[in-house]
């Protein structure tokens, strides 16, 4: 197998970088870490156990325009931004979990009518993970599906191993014709068992059970005592790598202006408030209910797949402590099966 | 900690409040926010160093409210945040029993007038890396304390846990969320995210208690109570609005006086 020093990983990245192709990598802003686009591999860091906002962003960004117009004279000029071809990007140092959420992402918003604009960012992106050798008490992948050394979803997938290097899994197309264009930063080492080096993460519940038992608890009394302490905010949602709602909101003039799609999240008290003035979650038990259906129950009946990856972002998140891990093994244990 | 657990178990067990909002256990070590309903369960509640959040924000959640009358665990800045809130009309008097814990003491308060006295007596403390936050932006530039502001605010994707934290915040519908007119950009551009925490400083001025927990709830770690405190420091220091030490006073944006400064108006 592959395997990559830390400097020639730096060159790697650095390489992407001056060929033109965007390369997002996880930064530091004040005391958290984010994922940003970087042009000079100086500011990357590598030593967190997860990013504050999740890499959802490089497939469905906070907000982007899905029209715009502009009166030019007479003429109207209307810009699709779909018809673009979408820039060349590359993900650096998205865990497994993350992998495994774009991947489920991009598959999500390839259902029914697909989203042009998702599929062609997601064709025109390479995803070089880092394996997890490190967790906490917030992670639960081994829940959800995933694992620290999950390849699910990545191009490349590099496991920290001795020596200030890592073993490197080339595992598609994309990350193979990085591989091989740069084929002297690689050396070849022997087969290693990777799990050696990977963080271990108790399974905390079975997704399995967990939908099961959700299938019959909408009227259940554990939403009501769960979502106490819920404060509506949209935390979580924004930091989800798997939460997929939108707004589209119009802004500008009638001279030139924009139809922009903006996240949104099912926390909010207006999310679902009708124009008659009805809102069918008029309180927060109900939005919290919400939002674990929709991720445990709705999404996997509906297309085998589990809108959560357990990467734990949403519980360091909380205001409040609303800790989902806790709350599903909460439904493990005490809604009853039929 | 003794002390507040026995009050709890009176107070649910003679039924003069039927929900005590406090701080309990959390995962990973943290405090997080508890009703307690039963005085055998009295002594789930903690107060120490890591209960910073100001529960007062609980007080009107429906949910809560239907559970009967409350009496709410509350440190030097939630009482500040009550007295406040009875100001504007968001709390009668009376309505809730206020638990007020510092450090080892515990008083009860159950009526305006031992609120104001509690609220007078524990004036704004900063902790010293605010006291220094605060010094610093005050040293820069108007042109660097504009890029501070862009580069902090660069990481804001409106989640709006600032505004949900934040028990003075009680709009049940916040001006970005009116579109007739759109007053706010809703998009966390640049300009969105500017409107946003420019009004809501805004709307916090001579309101905001230094309470700290908007910037605690922050995910993406923006000092953002600066705003809000600087606000606050200049209605003080401008039009003298102390807010959270009197419960009928009146607010430093929506009262007009005679001898306001107008200087503003240039």
């Amino acid at each position: 197998m592959k395997s990559i020093t830390h400097d020639n990983l730096l060159k790697l990245l650095a390489g992407l970088a001056d060929e033109g192709k965007i390369v997002y990598a996880p930064v530091r802003k004040g005391q958290k870490v984010f994922f940003a686009p970087v042009q000079n591999m100086q500011p990357v860091v590598f030593d967190y156990i997860q990013t504050t906002e999740s890499p959802k962003l490089v497939l469905f960004p906070r907000y982007e325009p899905l029209i715009s117009f502009e009166y030019q004279g007479k003429e109207v000029k209307v810009d699709d931004p779909s018809a673009a071809a979408p820039a060349e990007r590359v993900l650096f140092g998205s865990r497994p979990c993350d992998a495994m959420a774009l991947k489920r992402l991009a598959e999500f918003f390839d259902r029914d009518i697909p989203d042009a604009l998702i599929a062609g960012r997601q064709k025109a992106l390479t995803v070089i993970s880092m394996s997890c050798i490190k967790a906490d008490a917030d992670c639960f992948c081994t829940s959800t599906g995933s694992s620290p050394g999950d390849i699910c979803g990545s191009d490349i997938l590099l496991t920290p191993v001795e020596n200030n290097g890592y073993a490197a899994e080339i595992l598609t197309g994309k990350g193979a014709s990085i591989a091989d264009r740069c084929s002297s930063l690689f050396s070849e080492i022997p087969e290693i068992r990777k799990e050696q080096y990977l963080a271990k993460v108790e399974k905390a519940f079975s997704h399995e059970e967990v939908r099961k038992k959700l299938s019959h608890a909408f009227d259940h009394d554990i939403w009501n005592g769960a979502s106490l302490r819920c404060i509506g905010c949209g935390a979580c949602a924004f930091v989800c790598p798997m939460c997929s709602c939108f707004d589209i909101q119009e802004e500008g003039t009638a001279k030139k202006g924009s139809r922009v799609r903006c996240w949104d999240s099912c926390g909010f008290s207006l999310f679902t408030l009708h124009t008659s003035g009805h809102n069918p979650r008029h309180n927060q038990s109900e939005r919290w209910r919400q939002r674990v259906m929709h991720k445990f129950s709705y999404q996997p009946e509906a297309a085998e797949l589990t809108g959560c990856v357990g990467c734990g972002r949403c519980s360091r998140a909380c205001p409040s402590d609303m800790n989902l891990k806790e709350q599903l093994q909460d439904i493990a244990a005490n809604v009853e099966t039929v | 900690m003794q002390a507040l657990h026995q009050k709890v178990k009176e107070l649910l067990e003679s039924g003069k409040v039927q929900v005590v909002i406090g701080y309990g256990e959390g995962s990973g070590g943290k405090s997080r926010p508890v009703f307690i309903r039963s005085a055998a369960d009295a002594a789930k509640l903690v107060w120490d160093d890591r209960c910073h959040q100001n529960l007062a924000v609980y007080i009107n959640k429906p949910e809560i409210k239907k559970m009967g009358k409350a009496a709410i665990v509350a440190h030097p800045a939630a009482v500040r945040t009550i007295v406040q809130m009875i100001a504007e009309h968001q709390l009668s008097s009376g309505a809730i029993i206020v638990l007020a814990v510092e450090n080892d003491t515990l008083e009860e308060l159950t009526d305006n007038s031992s609120l104001e006295v509690y609220a007078q007596s524990h004036p704004v403390l900063f902790p010293p890396f605010v006291v220094k936050e605060i010094e610093d932006i005050a040293a820069l530039s108007a042109a660097e304390r504009f890029e501070f502001w862009q580069n902090e605010l660069e990481k804001c994707f409106k989640c709006y846990a600032c505004r949900a934290a934040c028990p003075l915040c009680y709009c049940e519908r916040c001006i970005v969320e009116c579109n007739q007119p759109q007053w706010v950009s809703v998009p966390s551009h640049a300009q969105g995210n500017f409107e946003w925490h420019m009004n809501r400083a805004m709307h916090l001025a001579g309101r905001c208690v230094s309470c700290g927990s908007c910037t605690i709830a922050c995910p993406a770690g923006i000092p953002i109570g600066l705003l809000t405190i600087e606000a606050s420091r200049i209605a003080r220091t401008e039009f003298g609005f102390e807010p959270g030490i009197s419960c009928d006073a009146s607010s430093a944006m929506s009262s007009f006086r005679n001898e306001d400064k107008e200087t503003f108006i240039q």
